[in-house]
């Protein structure tokens, strides 16, 4: 008899293996092509082969900019990085204070819930032309973008997790003699800390979105700056080492922040019988 | 002293009459156990006498007084899910209710008042049998260990009340014989006034003083929520402090 489809499983080497082989297949696919073009004609721009990466990447990665006499890839890395990490952060804390008020306290979920949810529906890029308006063309005006874009959100998120936490636990605390403050803070603080590490990750790719946007729009550096900057030459060969290094630093983030949860909230993942 | 009065008790939803004309006098230390076909309102009851809700006519009292109008440390609680802290160790759990006592302000102690607070919970843990599972997370015990350390928290406030709503309704045999024992010897020592809800009658034989049971008396057929239950028997099981909980 053999085995249902949905049966059958591959050994832990052969899950390696079927990761591994889309991307095999990606970057095989990519270099046959650039060969293709390339033989057709030596300067084709679009799809770049080996060298032209090894030498656009040895002149972002490595070498001084002529001009500014800076490493560019670092000066636009430390410059998004700083954007989207300070944007994540308010971000943060606006999301926690909201959305623990609003899913703790009866009063605050009334009056503020629908507010949210109709903020919530306002596209983010629709107001950038406000928010350039209001606070400038430079730095608080891209921080303000992530920070919209992504607290309505994460308020949302943090509420109905805390929404989530048994009633049971929070009669619980109150015939522990808590108050308000000291339930917050001991009990529905801790039991969503890991919702809150699974919140921000999931609203990474839309900040790393609202950053690229608003640096296509109007920066002198970043990461999304350098790639619509770079568009105007066609210089694919920089374009996509740089949207990999978007991408690893984006992949690093999630990772970290799995790691952060499994380290410190080892209660979460073994849960419940 | 924990004595509990409850006085034409009612309690009416929209459309539907739960409980009514509830009269009871329960004299201090008493080990009550309810009973009762499923929604007839013994659980509605240990939530009137938990103030999670309000009665509509009637009143209970405690000692005397009013029942605050909500859940305090005056009566303790024991679920029969979701009564622990998963996010805290079981030594953690159980010197939470001294640190809401003692630290108003952060919920946790440090230092001196937390190395006492520490002795006080550890005799506790020690008390129900959970010294060896000291450290560990609630989702790393058994479902009987669970309900232990449930009860270890609950008694470390010292309530007056003691509530428990089917609290081994979900355990296997075996180990509710041992927390028919637990409960037994905890009660006899705390000297403290037990509600407990189950649906196992064999259960509240076993452990009660007084049975309570609940039901509906009045029965309409064209309109089933119009009459509540109340209490249809009274059974004072006389074997106060002095007997063995073995089956």
């Amino acid at each position: 008899m053999s085995r249902r489809i949905i049966n059958r499983r591959p050994s832990r080497g052969g899950r390696i293996a079927w990761g591994a082989a889309p991307f095999v297949f990606a970057i095989a696919a990519y270099f046959i092509f650039s060969a293709l073009r390339l033989a057709e004609n030596p300067n084709d721009k679009l799809l770049p082969g080996l060298a032209a990466f090894g030498d656009a990447i040895h002149r972002m990665a490595f070498a001084r900019d002529m001009r500014t006499g800076d490493i560019l890839l670092w000066v636009d890395t430390l410059a998004s990085l700083q954007r989207l990490l300070i944007g994540l952060g308010f971000a943060t804390l606006i999301g926690l204070v909201f959305g623990v008020a609003t899913g703790v306290i009866p009063y605050v979920r009334a009056s503020l819930s629908p507010f949210i949810a109709v903020l919530s529906m306002i596209p983010p890029m629709a107001v950038l032309p406000i928010l350039f308006i209001t606070f400038g063309l430079d730095e608080l005006s891209k921080v303000v973008l992530i920070v919209i874009g992504i607290t309505p959100f994460l308020i949302r998120d943090l509420a109905l997790r805390v929404a989530d936490i048994p009633g049971e636990l929070l009669i619980k605390a109150q015939t522990l003699g808590a108050s308000t403050w000291q339930i917050i803070l001991r009990v529905v603080l801790p039991q969503i800390a890991p919702r809150l590490a699974d919140a921000i990750r999931l609203s990474l790719g839309p900040a790393w979105l609202f950053l690229i946007s608003a640096e296509a729009i109007a920066a002198t550096d970043g990461l999304g700056y350098r790639i619509f900057l770079m568009r105007r030459y066609l210089a694919m060969d920089v374009i996509l080492p740089y949207v990999a290094w978007i991408t690893f630093l984006a992949f690093l983030m999630d990772w970290a922040l799995r790691r952060f949860n499994r380290r410190f909230f080892p209660w979460a993942s073994g849960e419940q019988s | 002293m924990s004595q509990v009065s409850v006085r034409n008790l009612w309690m009416e939803y929209p459309g539907q009459t739960v409980l009514e004309r509830i009269d009871l006098e329960i004299a201090s230390g008493e080990f009550c156990v309810l009973i009762g076909p499923s929604g007839c309102g013994k659980t509605t009851f240990l939530r009137l006498l938990l103030s999670m809700e309000q009665p509509t006519r009637g009143e209970i009292l405690l000692d005397g007084e009013n029942l605050p109008v909500e859940p305090g440390p005056d009566r303790g609680v024991v679920f029969q899910r979701y009564s622990v802290f998963p996010h805290l160790t079981v030594i953690q759990n159980v010197i939470l209710g001294l640190e809401f006592a003692r630290s108003r302000g952060l919920g946790k102690l440090f230092g001196v008042a937390r190395r006492q607070a520490l002795e006080e919970a550890e005799r506790c843990i020690e008390s129900v049998g959970l010294a060896a599972s000291r450290d560990k997370y609630p989702s790393q015990l058994s479902g009987g260990m669970q309900q232990r350390l449930a009860i270890a928290q609950t008694l470390i406030r010292k309530p007056k009340l003691l509530l428990l709503d089917e609290p081994f309704g979900a355990l296997d045999p075996g180990t509710k014989h041992q927390m028919y024992d637990l409960t037994t010897r905890l009660w006899q020592e705390e000297k403290i006034t037990v509600f407990m809800v189950t649906h196992d009658l064999k259960e509240a034989f076993t452990l009660a003083t007084r049975v309570l049971t609940f039901d509906k008396v009045r029965i309409d057929p064209g309109a089933p929520g119009a009459y509540g239950a109340t209490i249809t028997f009274n059974l004072p099981l006389g074997k106060k402090h002095e007997f063995s909980a073995s089956p």
